[in-house]
């Protein structure tokens, strides 16, 4: 009896280590049967219009914006294309075990602004905060499912933090600059991908299978579809976010 | 036979990995006191379940009425720390808590229970978060011996205060009036003021000098109050520490000290 228990354990442990062994890693070549999901994110309905952001308090935020500063909370392009929003493989890809990147990712403050306003990262991936502005900052996470920290980084300081479990997203703020807001998305795989200014994404290297791919954006909420790739094929979809007045 | 002995015996070592784990998150150490979760459960039920909730969520019968709120302690998040942001508080910071109670909140000193009790209570505080048991506290920060408070060491606290944008939350004068002061919330989305520096009030974690470099060093977590580990040197957090000293007394005396303004 017990000597079954512990070799059912053994191979469970085996049986982990192969998967994790045989999945692809961010940075390895893609495998020649991998499928490519891409595609757009579009915003129907009325887009909130931006609005100017009042930074008199802080002169040191305003000199990287002689024409002044507008909202980026949603961007939408000519033809309806939302940028930062992160599209990402929510079902399918089991238990497998990805190990982090060695590079790190980069938030960067500038102008008393975030860049990129959405930026995602692997779980145990470094996360390089960079302050390149005259003033002072405060980085601070409001994470559910992760450690909460609140650093502050004066210019030109180094300061680096990591979010060990995956969380879509945490929203970040800058307390002294409350205007600040940004998201950092994390992962526990390496599909995933944020859409540019069009709205476009691209997330390759996908093993053959069943996938429930999700679309999320930060103040337009979710929007899932159920999608199967066969062997080197490319699919192409669209997602829809609804934006309702006054959002 | 003796593969099944083996096996046995594997079993048996992983009964006793987890049984010595589990019991070890449920307890404290502080100093030569050893915590129990079990006793602390008793405590609590009697002391803390009002405010703090059956669960430790932090909404107890009394919380509605509260502000702030009491703390909830599942989430792990604690203000008065000597580890760094993000990181879990040690034992002691929370016996040290439990026993001085938190200025300006509703959290009351729990000195007349006894030491033993007290350390109950942190092994069950701590009983409701599984981080306790998945990761340990960060590095305890060092404090320095505290330098001689001069004009020159109060003077470039001002300074910093400018620069490290403190005036953006306490305001220029340190009256808790800065641009942002009404904007801030707590990490539940709760309006939180910061306080008027110049009052002379006590402050959460305590008092002393000691307290109040460790407060600007390690920030108080679940609050827009950040930590400056990363930002100042010893030193200047001792300058800090000076500064806002000063401000306590000439608002004694009715003089404001404005932050030196720059960049203006
Ligand atoms: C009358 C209500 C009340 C009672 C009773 C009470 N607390 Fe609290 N407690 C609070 C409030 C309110 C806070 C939050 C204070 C703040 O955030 O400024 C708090 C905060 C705390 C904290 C967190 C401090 C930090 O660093 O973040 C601990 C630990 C704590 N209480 C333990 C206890 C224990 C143990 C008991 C019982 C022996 C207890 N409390 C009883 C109201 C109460
Ligand atoms: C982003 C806003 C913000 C900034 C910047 C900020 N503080 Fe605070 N500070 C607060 C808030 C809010 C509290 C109250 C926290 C609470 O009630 O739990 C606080 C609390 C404090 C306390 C009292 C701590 C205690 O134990 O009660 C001191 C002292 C303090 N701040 C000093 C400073 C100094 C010095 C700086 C700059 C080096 C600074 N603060 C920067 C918002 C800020």
């Amino acid at each position: 009896m017990s000597m079954r228990f512990v070799s059912t354990i053994l191979t469970g442990v085996l049986a982990a280590g192969a998967v994790s062994g045989g999945a692809p890693r961010a940075g390895s070549a893609p495998a020649p049967s991998a499928a490519v999901v891409k595609g757009t994110v579009k915003v129907q309905g009325a887009v909130p219009k931006a609005t100017r952001i009042d930074m008199s308090q802080d002169p040191k935020c305003s000199p990287g914006h002689p024409g002044g500063v507008m909202t980026d909370d949603i961007v939408a392009d000519g033809s309806s294309g939302l940028e930062d929003a992160i599209v990402y493989v929510s079902q399918g890809l089991g238990d497998a075990k990805f190990e982090p990147p060695k590079e790190a990712a980069v938030i960067e403050q500038k102008g008393c602004m975030y860049k990129p306003h959405v930026v995602a990262v692997r779980a145990n991936q470094e996360l390089k905060v960079v302050n390149s502005d005259t003033t002072t900052h405060n980085i601070h996470p409001a994470p559910n499912n992760n450690r909460e920290s609140n650093q502050t980084q004066p210019p030109g300081a180094p300061l680096s933090m990591t979010f060990a479990r995956e969380e879509i997203a945490i929203p970040v703020k800058c307390n002294i600059h409350p205007w600040m807001h940004s998201y950092i998305a994390v992962f526990k795989h390496p599909y995933f991908a944020v859409t540019g200014k069009d709205g476009s994404f691209e997330i390759g290297n996908l093993p053959p299978g069943s996938y429930t791919i999700t679309a999320w954006h930060g103040k337009l909420g979710t929007t899932i579809q159920k999608i199967t790739v066969g062997e080197s094929e490319t699919k192409t979809i669209e997602f829809v976010l609804k934006a309702q007045a006054g959002s | 036979m003796r593969t099944k002995n083996i096996s046995t015996n594997c079993v048996v070592l992983l009964a006793l990995l987890f049984s010595s784990v589990t019991s070890f998150a449920q307890q404290s150490h502080i100093g030569k006191l050893t915590g129990n979760a079990k006793q602390g459960k008793a405590l609590y039920r009697r002391y803390c379940i009002f405010c703090h909730g059956p669960y430790g969520d932090g909404t107890g019968e009394n919380a509605p009425y509260m502000d702030p709120k009491p703390r909830d302690f599942t989430k792990a998040t604690f203000k008065c720390r000597s580890t760094p942001s993000g990181s879990l508080p040690l034992d002691s910071d929370l016996y040290d808590t439990i026993s001085r109670g938190v200025h300006s909140s509703g959290m009351p000193s729990w000195r007349p229970l006894t030491r033993q009790q007290r350390a109950d209570l942190v092994a069950y505080v701590k009983s409701f978060s599984s981080r306790f048991e998945e990761e340990k506290p960060g590095a305890a920060l060092e404090i320095p011996p505290a330098p001689p408070n001069s004009a020159e060491s109060a003077k470039h606290g001002a300074e910093l205060f400018e620069s490290m944008n403190c005036w953006s939350c306490h305001g220029k004068e340190g009256r808790g009036n800065g641009p942002n002061a009404r904007t801030l919330t707590d990490s539940k989305g709760y309006p939180i003021v910061p306080p008027d520096l110049t009052s002379g009030m006590h402050f959460k974690c305590g008092d002393s000098d000691q307290a109040m470099f460790r407060d600007l060093m390690t920030g108080l977590d679940g609050t827009p109050m950040p930590s400056f580990s990363d930002a100042v040197k010893p030193a200047e957090a001792w300058d800090l520490v000076h500064y806002v000293e000063t401000l306590h007394l000439n608002a004694k005396k009715g003089i404001l000290v404005k932050a030196e303004p720059k960049g203006e």
